[in-house]
């Protein structure tokens, strides 16, 4: 227990190093690469006696490590800056943004999980056979697809020609009047279910289904990768064969005593997905039109929003960090092995 | 001391026997042939893009108006675009951009960070913790969204967008470099060279480098797809190549909004830019399944 507790602080302390350097990176993105800063932070609009005013605010007159200080006591009061898009702070629209792309993330992760860790299981199972074989094939076309690609090709199927699903956006506008929903947890599905909105719940629902696959396609050749690997490791195991001398049963054997070792590295693969997949999001919403923080992104980044995209920047690192923090730790839980190394 | 050279020469011997086995492997596999003749096949459509293209002008970016939204014909084989150009011409003057700027973003990411890695990895100490420090900052953004950032920083075009992918994408194989080093450090011929007083400068050049070659080459065909996947990702935000010139990306984004109708604009060039990338990671998993990486990690 102690020694569990001594590896979680251990994590904390490496995080938050990582966090500070991150911030140094963002730092320098910000304040010092750029050949004119404040004039980038002002916008294409800028008026010297502007730049004159925001190069003091920002301290860019002073050294470098005075500049610093600055820029590490606003981030900590949580102040990423104004927007000069929509003239709002930029936490406010992180902030705004988020739940939208977190419904799609967490969806989207769950259904490559859903997918992948069994199709994982089956193709170590029957290593070398059809099925294995095609489970290669689906993974590397999924982490060769273009998301931006795969998006409007789904689209073009099952809009176009089949009519099955909603082209784009998050909900349909009319349920707005006919079937308001009523805001708990920013999640609309969630939301419809717990305000047993079922006419709301069924549109958002079919909203999701489209946007989902597409995000799913990479992480979903990913996990099966790696569940695969790290099954056909577990596999060849002496407490395995044993299992198998015992004369119990293969199935059980798999499921139940191989995949409980091997879905710590498989755990941490999808923690790591998840952080490629939020960058993913950003090109699904695109296409998709989903209210998230992908399209702010984009629009900033056309529009040269220097502080919203500095502040995205950050807070996107700052969630990778802590999705894998989040990950070991749940790891030692699972694998009391972890923390004693 | 007879027995020396052949200790420093054993790494090259064994690195002709693995080409060799390599290409055996490769011949024998139809998946991982085929990639390869893909592969060969883009690269040859990108330095004879030029002749190549029935309408060179209109691939570099001339407009041809009174074609504009021509739908697929024998005239112009995947269609006309908004602005009336040959969107074939465009994919195959775009794939000089797309395959061969991702070439040299891997070629200056191996060049920054297996040195790095190597000199980590060597030395060890506080040397190493000081690089390896640095390397996990830059890997605690997800390398597209740091090269986002990066491409704001300097501004949009195709030449900020390279060096964006590669800030973010030599730590990866500083990581790798260190890894085999390490491996390569404890070997007789590393050894044998410490003792006959070989300097520590000469010995990364001559023993240690070239033996990285290998696994470093197999990491760069795998990352090939996903660079060119990352090039192609800024080009459809708009942060790469800025028109007229053809991007496959961009030229994605550009027919976005005819998907329904005339789908051919953003359809061709987004299959290329998936053929390609698929083809770079079939070959990919081959040769990893040949090196098995798993030595290294």
């Amino acid at each position: 227990m102690l020694r569990k507790l001594e590896f979680v602080l251990r994590r904390l302390l490496t995080s938050l190093f990582v966090l500070v350097g991150v911030s140094v990176i963002t730092f320098f993105l910000s304040r010092v690469v750029p050949n004119n800063a404040a004039a980038l932070y002002i916008g294409p609009r800028a008026r010297p006696e502007d730049i004159q005013r925001v190069s003091i605010q920002l301290g860019l007159d002073k050294p470098l490590p005075v500049q610093y200080t600055i820029y590490m006591r606003d981030l900590l009061h949580g102040d990423l800056g104004t927007s000069i898009g929509t003239k709002r702070p930029v936490l406010q629209e992180i902030l705004d943004r988020a739940p939208a792309t977190l419904e799609l993330l967490f969806t989207g992760m769950f259904l490559a999980t859903m997918l992948g860790v069994p199709l994982g299981v089956l193709s170590a199972r029957w290593q070398g056979k059809p099925l294995d074989v095609a489970v290669r094939a689906i993974s590397i076309v999924g982490v060769s697809m273009p998301a931006f690609f795969l998006g409007l090709m789904l689209q073009i199927i099952f809009f176009r020609n089949l009519d099955w699903l909603p082209l784009a956006g998050r909900i349909s506008n009319d349920l707005r009047f006919t079937n308001p929903l009523e805001t708990i947890t920013h999640f609309l599905v969630l939301d419809a279910l717990l305000t047993r909105n079922w006419i709301a719940l069924k549109d958002a629902a079919i909203h999701l289904v489209l946007p989902a696959i597409t995000l799913a396609a990479y992480p979903i050749g990913l996990i099966a990768r790696m569940t695969r690997a790290a099954m056909l490791e577990v596999l060849e195991q002496d407490y395995i064969r044993t299992a198998r001398a015992y004369g119990i049963r293969d199935v059980i054997i798999t499921y139940l005593y191989a995949l409980k070792n091997a879905i710590s590295p498989t755990l941490t693969v999808i923690g790591l997905t998840i952080a490629f997949a939020l960058t993913g999001t950003f090109f699904v919403e695109i296409i998709f039109n989903w209210p998230g923080l992908g399209q702010f992104t984009v629009r900033s980044l056309l529009n040269i929003d220097y502080p919203a995209i500095m502040g995205i920047t950050l807070f996107g690192a700052a969630a990778y960090v802590v999705i894998n923090l989040v990950v070991d730790i749940l790891q030692a839980w699972i694998d009391p092995r972890i923390s004693l190394k | 001391m007879t027995a020396m050279p052949a200790l420093t020469v054993e790494p090259e011997v064994q690195s002709a026997r693995t080409f060799r086995h390599v290409l055996s492997v490769i011949v024998r596999d139809p998946l991982s042939l085929a990639s390869t003749i893909v592969i060969l096949l883009f690269l040859l459509v990108a330095v004879f893009a030029t002749q190549l293209a029935p309408y060179p002008n209109e691939g570099a970016g001339v407009t041809n108006v009174p074609h504009r939204m021509l739908a697929p014909s024998t005239e112009h084989p995947f269609g006309a675009d908004r602005l009336g150009r040959d969107v074939l011409s465009r994919v195959i003057v775009g794939s000089r951009l797309a395959v061969i700027i991702p070439l040299g973003v891997v070629f200056f990411a191996i060049l920054i960070g297996v040195p790095l890695g190597a000199i980590a990895g060597y030395k060890g100490g506080w040397v190493d913790e000081v690089i390896m420090r640095v390397t996990d900052l830059f890997l605690a953004f997800p390398s597209l969204l740091l090269a986002m950032a990066i491409t704001a920083a300097l501004g949009r075009g195709l030449q900020n967008a390279a060096i964006a992918l590669v800030v973010s994408w030599w730590p990866w194989y500083t990581r790798l470099a260190r890894a085999v080093t390490i491996g390569l450090r404890e070997r007789y011929f590393v050894e044998a060279a410490q003792a006959t007083g070989v300097r520590d400068s000469v010995i990364i050049l001559r023993h240690i480098l070239p033996n990285t070659i290998s696994p470093i080459l197999v990491q760069a065909t795998v990352d090939l797809g996903t660079v060119i996947l990352a090039m192609g990702s800024l080009g459809f935000l708009g942060l790469g190549t800025q028109p007229p010139s053809p991007d496959w990306g961009l030229m994605v984004a550009e027919g976005r909004d005819f998907i329904l109708n005339q789908w051919w604009i953003s359809t061709f060039p987004g299959l290329a830019i998936f053929i390609v990338v698929l083809a770079f990671n079939l070959l990919g998993d081959t040769l990893r399944d040949i090196f098995d990486p798993r030595q290294y990690r």
